[in-house]
């Protein structure tokens, strides 16, 4: 039997996380790369309807993994119904999107199984015959290759964005769909977990702004947040800003720009005194054009900036405000 | 807790191009700072004692230091330069052969490295306690039957959840407001207990690595990057006309 690749896609109360479809364009290429066979698997109770979706997609074989149990998620029921799952199927590679969920399961299930995970990659590449995975260390500022040293199955999770979710392929004809009843023991689960709710109403919606400028650790003192907001006043903009700044209550939260906050795709995006973690790159990379003015040379957020300002954004800022009021009048 | 790299230490790589070079500056994990911020404000709450354990060479003392100046009552030391090189099943699988003989109730964890971004090593070590977890953790509430915590989810989303105890907890940064330690707290940490485990005492129970870093290296730059340049009224002009012609926002 062919080795297999196996992509567990993630769903939210019944509806197919859209970030999966990115891992199964990633099982794709990796597919393509080693000639292995491509299968994906959805958990869940209404794990079925989900299965019909995903298997228009080039794959050979789509598994709905049921369980009474599984519902509502807790990371015990989930690891407990997929080791038992990939026991029986035996998949080489088993590759899921970096979600919040996916963190808070797949290391415990890799553990119960003796095995690791790389998570959070962004690509991979296939060196002879030899699957390396690339993920980003030290904040983005280094990139590794890692690879397995373990037996399989080997457990890989992709960062949001890695790849495409709109080139995953279409099959030529629908993959088959298999129901598989997974059995968790009574006590298995131990978490109780309640309904999950939005904190307040989000006041800020920056998903739909055109300008936004955003600041971070950089800018050092809450009252510097002013000349900020003078730019952003100035450009016609929204005010956001990456978490240690909402954190520290200098800004509310729904102005956060990252994976705990709003992902957002402005025309213009201006960061000021923003370091570039991942965890905000990855609710702003999708803007069209970004400006970073920064005074480290090295900060991450130069690597996808369009235009680098290297220097003191308290030295840059006032004269660009100036210089935008003189061109808009 | 975990040392790493100072957030804007610039970072070399070694000769094999495998890991960076040690001579940089290090500091506390951040979110491990929010891990025993959290410690600490539950012991004041509901009693009890407060323990620090890192891995990692001397160097990463300097966090247990800082952790007891601040309020820890005692701490454990993994030491030895080959813990740096663990992955996080092993460093993990250290821990746990490091606390066998404590009876912890809670085990808080950061949520992530900021130097290897694995996280992972505060869920595994649940798996193998067998306790149960919790990740990216906002609120820790006691009940009757154990704890209630508040888990953040995705785009703004919660949700509480209801655990026994013993269990180990992730704590995301910005779960509470850091305190500074005091001349006097600084002062008793000194004769505060720790404990230093060699790498000989838990050897046993750790194995080789699982994963394998094969190469480290700086990224190639995917986007092509225009260097604004100039005194600060020139850069203003430039960027102005950036906005203007280029990118049509004004």
């Amino acid at each position: 039997m062919a080795d297999t690749i196996l992509v567990v896609v993630e769903q939210r109360e019944g509806k197919l996380n859209r970030v999966s479809m990115e891992t199964i364009t990633a099982g794709q290429a990796i597919a393509a790369a080693t000639g292995w066979t491509l299968e994906a698997a959805v958990v869940g109770v209404a794990a079925a309807s989900i299965a019909s979706e995903i298997a228009t997609k080039k794959l050979a074989k789509v598994y709905a993994i049921e369980s009474p149990k599984l519902e509502p998620y807790t990371p015990d029921a989930f690891a407990t119904g997929l080791k038992q799952f990939l026991g029986t199927r035996q998949p080489k590679l088993v590759l899921m999107p970096h979600t919040y969920q996916v963190r808070d399961f797949v290391p415990k299930l890799a553990t119960s199984m003796g095995r690791c995970v790389i998570s959070d990659c962004i690509g991979f590449k296939n060196e002879g015959g030899k699957l390396v995975f690339t993920r980003q260390m030290f904040q983005g500022k280094l990139a590794a290759d890692v690879s397995f040293t373990s037996d399989a199955p080997w457990f890989a999770t992709f960062q949001n964005g890695a790849f495409r979710g709109d080139k995953a392929e279409a099959g030529a004809s629908a993959a088959p769909v298999e129901t598989v009843s997974v059995d968790i023991a009574d006590g298995v689960v131990r978490n109780k977990p309640q309904e999950v709710f939005k904190e307040a109403k989000q006041a800020v919606d920056l998903t739909q702004a055109e300008i936004i400028v955003a600041v971070g650790r950089g800018i050092k003192e809450q009252k510097n947040i002013e000349i900020a907001k003078q730019l952003a006043d100035a450009l016609g903009g929204d005010l956001a800003a990456s978490r240690p700044i909402c954190d520290s209550g200098w800004l509310p939260m729904d102005r956060q720009i990252g994976s705990s906050g709003q992902t957002v795709a402005p025309k213009l995006y201006l960061a000021l005194g923003i370091s570039g973690a991942i965890q905000h790159i990855v609710g702003m990379k999708g803007s069209r054009a970004i400006i970073a003015v920064n005074k480290d040379s090295e900060a991450p957020i130069f690597e996808i900036a369009d235009y680098a300002v290297v220097g003191n954004l308290f030295d840059i800022v006032p004269p660009l405000i100036e210089e935008v009021k003189k061109a808009k009048s | 807790m975990k040392q790493v790299p100072q957030k804007d230490a610039p970072l070399k790589l070694n000769e094999s191009g495998t890991w960076i070079r040690e001579d940089v500056s290090y500091e506390v994990n951040e979110p491990d700072a929010y891990a025993l911020e959290e410690a600490l404000r539950q012991r004041e709450k509901h009693k009890g004692e407060v323990v620090v354990i890192t891995s990692g060479p001397a160097r990463a003392q300097q966090v247990l230091r800082e952790a007891l100046a601040k309020g820890a009552d005692r701490a454990i030391h993994l030491e030895d330069d080959k813990f740096v090189g663990l992955d996080a099943f092993n460093t993990a699988k250290a821990i746990a052969a490091a606390i066998k003989d404590e009876q912890f109730d809670l085990i808080f964890t950061g949520l992530q490295s900021d130097d290897y971004g694995y996280a992972q090593t505060g869920v595994i070590l649940a798996e193998l306690l067998g306790w149960p977890h919790a990740t990216i953790i906002m609120q820790i509430e006691k009940t009757d039957s154990g704890i209630r915590v508040k888990r953040e989810l995705e785009a703004g989303y919660f949700q509480f959840v209801d655990m026994p105890t013993p269990a180990v907890l992730t704590i995301q940064s910005g779960i509470n407001k850091l305190r500074y330690a005091t001349l006097i707290g600084i002062k008793q940490a000194k004769n505060k207990p720790l404990r230093k485990v060699g790498l000989a005492e838990v050897q046993s129970a750790i194995g080789g690595n699982l994963q394998k870093i094969e190469k480290l290296y700086v990224p190639q730059k995917t986007k092509k990057t225009e260097h604004i340049e100039g005194a600060p009224g020139e850069i203003a002009k430039k960027l102005v006309d950036k906005l203007r012609n280029e990118l049509r926002v004004l």
